[in-house]
């Protein structure tokens, strides 16, 4: 693939090579070549707008639909810039384990990660908001990101500490955020704003209410995470069910839980020097919903009746300070499922997985600095 | 194959079929990524079913450009046309080779970033390719940004790579775009013919 090797070169005479005069040739006449200037002009134009217009770049920004960037811009407004951390659970520790499954998963899901066996884990604890140096507080929520190294390929999940979402759309969680932005003034989010945002969201103000039932546990060893979004899950007959996940601690209510105390990551402390000692247990739990219940709709739980199975263990052995190749690299993006769990209707996992590439890809173009916290200085 | 047979004085005067087949099988896929791509990082909802086609078309790509360069070395091409200029024959080759460089890079620029991202490599169902690049999210930092880079680049030469073969063959009328057809031609044969007359 030379240039000369179709370039009509100096003893290549019959390459290409013709005399000026062309009888046969299209007379090259004003109009004919006004038209075909016109021509190339009009594809260059639909060319380079079409291009422009898919990207979005033609838009004007009040009439653009949410955007990931718009998102992360949004988190970026309400916490400030974090260079290097998450937009949203900033705040986090890398843990690992590993996923003992008993095999009655196998029942509603083909995935290989519900057949009887066991399969590593990565995990990373985190609290919400975009502040990574925040000061652990026992009503903040709570995250656990898993990451299931399954032989078919991956299964992750980002989950939280609410039994039910306070958003049932993208829209109302982007207009949440900015409603209980924190005034200078105050420190505490406007109440007319959030008053205005909830009497335009009673799903929100219902789903709140579902929340407020439940408390908070005293740390992250005896915390239940949920899934929250329903997935449809698909088992090797090809039946198919809506199913919402949970994670169910077996530590639930021990004695030495932690207090709400002064310490600025006491929840994360706890934690670390639990670990140090033994490894923590939970419970991979699935809830299939049944027909009518709302598989589009995480501020809506479904009724307690609903049938579950205990699919096996999970079990945190350790954790480890955010660095480079942890958790701490890693997106827990929900839409990263293995053959045999698929989307439902939500709105919710296709935003969530968007956003979390985007604010994966702009902490990746970051500079890094080390996480608030230590496991070595907790242990010291 | 098809020009070398006969007398090598007699040039051939299209692209051989393989390549005109490869060139117009891969227009439309090209094309449909650039417009995947671009529309999909822009996209809150669609994002995940976009890029659950952009994945394995990517991979598509890059098995046709694998093709596309053995065929290329394997082929004689047709003449350059009266009606272009040295210079404009030297653009006309290196953005030919640009093409071709970008077609291959491109697809594996996004194979490796989601590889350094840890990311499974689905294509369809179950079936998956290996990572080709180790986990770290600096190389995958690098690796994003080049492939928003290349796909300007490419996005940028496919319109001018078009806006020349058009201005050839309506403003010149010099019958360029007939040297790739698959269609049946008017003219018997662009003009670079007379001179074997």
């Amino acid at each position: 693939m030379e240039p000369g090797d179709h370039d009509g070169g100096p003893g290549d005479e019959t390459a290409g090579e013709t005399t000026p005069k062309q009888p046969a040739r299209l007379a090259l006449t004003r109009r004919s070549a006004l038209l075909g200037i016109g021509a190339v002009a009009g594809f260059a134009a639909v060319d380079v707008g079409g291009f422009a217009y898919a990207g979005g770049w033609l838009r004007p920004d009040t009439l653009t639909p949410l955007t990931p960037s718009g998102f992360a811009d949004r988190f970026e407004d309400v916490y400030g810039r974090h260079d290097g951390f998450r937009r949203n659970h900033a705040k986090g520790l890398s843990a690992t384990g590993s996923f003992a499954s008993n095999g009655a998963g196998a029942a509603i899901c083909r995935a290989a990660v519900f057949r009887p066996g066991s399969v590593p884990l990565i995990g990373r604890f985190s609290l919400a908001g975009g502040l990574p140096d925040q000061a652990d507080k026992p009503d903040t929520v709570r995250g656990l990101g898993l990451l299931f190294q399954t032989p078919d390929g991956q299964w992750r999940t980002a989950m939280v500490n609410l039994p039910v979402f306070p958003d049932s759309t993208p829209q109302g969680f982007y207009e949440r955020l900015l409603a209980s932005k924190p005034l200078r003034e105050t420190g505490k989010p406007d109440p007319q704003t959030m008053a205005a945002f909830l009497d335009r969201h009673p799903e929100t103000v219902a789903a709140m209410k579902i929340i407020k039932e439940t408390p908070p546990s005293a740390g992250f060893a005896d915390t239940t995470f949920y899934g929250l979004n329903a997935f449809w899950f698909t088992n090797s007959a090809g039946a198919t069910v809506p199913v919402r996940w949970s994670v169910v601690p077996e530590d639930a209510g021990v004695a030495g839980a932690p207090q709400p105390s002064p310490a600025k990551d006491y929840l994360f402390d706890d934690l670390i020097r639990t670990l140090a000692q033994r490894p923590l247990n939970w419970r991979l739990v699935l809830t299939i919903g049944e027909p009518g219940d709302p598989t589009n709709d995480a501020t809506k739980p479904w009724p307690q009746s609903r049938r579950s199975i205990d699919a096996g263990a999970i079990t945190i052995t350790a954790v480890q300070t955010e660095q480079a190749g942890n958790a701490r690299d890693i997106n827990f993006d929900p839409l990263v499922l293995p053959d045999g769990i698929t989307p439902s209707d939500d709105p919710l996992p296709p935003a969530r997985s968007a956003v979390y590439a985007r604010s994966f890809t702009r902490r990746a173009e970051e500079p890094k600095s080390p996480s608030e916290v230590n496991v070595a200085q907790v242990l010291s | 194959m098809t020009g070398e047979t006969n007398e090598t004085q007699s040039a051939p005067k299209r692209f051989a079929l393989p390549s005109r087949i490869l060139h117009w099988l891969m227009a439309p896929m090209v094309i449909a990524q650039l417009l995947i791509g671009v529309t999909m990082i822009a996209s809150l909802s669609y994002y995940p079913l976009l890029l659950a086609i952009h994945r394995p078309l990517g991979v598509l790509i890059l098995a046709f450009a694998v093709v596309r360069l053995v065929n290329r070395l394997t082929h004689r091409l047709p003449p350059f046309l009266a009606t272009m200029g040295p210079a404009e024959r030297r653009i006309a080759s290196w953005s030919e080779y640009l093409l071709y460089a970008l077609l291959l890079v491109q697809p594996l620029i996004g194979w490796a970033m989601l590889s350094a991202a840890r990311f499974p490599i689905t294509l369809v169902g179950p079936l998956h390719l290996p990572g080709i690049a180790p986990h770290d999210i600096v190389v995958y930092a690098v690796l994003r940004q080049a492939h928003s880079v290349f796909a300007f680049l490419l996005f940028l030469t496919f319109t001018a790579h078009v806006c020349a073969v058009l201005f050839h063959t309506l403003v010149l009328r010099d019958g360029l775009l007939d040297r790739m057809a698959l269609w049946p031609t008017k003219r018997a044969a662009p003009q670079q013919d007379e001179t074997t007359v």
